[in-house]
């Protein structure tokens, strides 16, 4: 419903509506508050690429060979650093928001908090496929 | 004698609601707080099974045919992957519930996307659970032969 007709009948002037999320100077924990929403939803993506891939295996030797090849293409790499991001990203964000639902946290300590999970969760992805990609190569 | 009204909300109004569903935090929705707790539990599981799956994503990389059926049949993968399959389906019908409740409200699509929802994940939860069973399956057929 737009905010035309809201107010009642169209071509009355619009109601005035309530502020939002334009009207804030973004700050950490709110950017990362949206982020943990916006991993979520990207994490739906990653595990239907997970379900593919067993899937694919269970469908027999060339479906997971197929689905291996995709995978480990350049760009399936990338979706997969991308994925394990996302998902990384939400795990720290659970933490926190997990932390803060025992009632700790609520100082100063929040913003650092905030900040831990957009650091951590891309230290954590270049440390994961840094692993990966040194497993593969031994 | 005169019951005095309960006044959790500090607002001394109760509307119609009895004494009892007002200690019991249900309002008109009639729901919620079940919601919050599973939310919460399937997080606390998904937290845990998606370290052990890891492990198993990098060990499973590279694997021949065989080898990958035998290691994703096998109970110490097969049982925590169809654990956090249910988990993470039921984590993601609750969370997406949410933004589709935060951002849709025309009745009729609402109300789509809801049931769409609820059908997805159970559709994800299906297949993955199949697939499972059949990798198990073949896992026995390739031991055996």
């Amino acid at each position: 419903m737009s905010a035309t007709t809201e107010g009642g009948p169209a071509g009355r002037r619009p109601r005035p509506l309530s502020p939002h999320l334009s009207v804030y100077r973004p700050i950490v924990t709110m950017v990362m508050s949206i982020m943990h929403r916006i991993t979520g939803m990207m994490n739906i993506a990653g595990l239907v690429l997970v379900v593919g891939y067993i899937t694919a295996l269970a469908m027999g030797q060339d479906t997971y060979a197929l689905a291996s090849a995709v995978y480990g293409s350049w760009l399936g790499r990338i979706v997969l650093v991308t994925f394990t991001w996302s998902l990384l990203h939400h795990m720290l964000g659970g933490v926190r928001h997990a932390i803060w639902d025992l009632g700790h946290a609520f100082g100063d300590v929040r913003y650092q908090l905030s900040w831990l999970t957009a650091i951590g969760s891309v230290s954590l992805t270049i440390i994961l496929w840094v692993v990966i990609v040194v497993l593969e190569a031994v | 004698m005169v019951r005095k009204p309960v006044e959790l909300d500090g607002t001394g109004h109760r509307g119609q609601r009895t004494a009892l569903k007002t200690i019991r935090g249900l309002g008109s929705a009639r729901s919620g707080t079940e919601h919050f707790i599973q939310q919460r539990v399937t997080a606390i599981a998904n937290f845990v099974l998606i370290l052990v799956l890891v492990v198993v994503a990098i060990a499973l990389s590279g694997k021949s045919y065989p080898d990958a059926v035998a290691f994703v049949g096998s109970p110490f993968v097969a049982v925590p992957l169809a654990l956090a399959i249910i988990s993470v389906c039921i984590h993601m019908k609750l969370g997406v519930q949410v933004v589709i409740e935060d951002y849709v409200h025309a009745e009729i699509a609402k109300m789509l996307l809801l049931l769409g929802n609820a059908f997805f994940a159970l559709a994800v939860m299906a297949v993955s659970l199949f697939s499972i069973g059949r990798i198990m399956l073949q896992g026995l057929v390739l031991g055996s032969g």
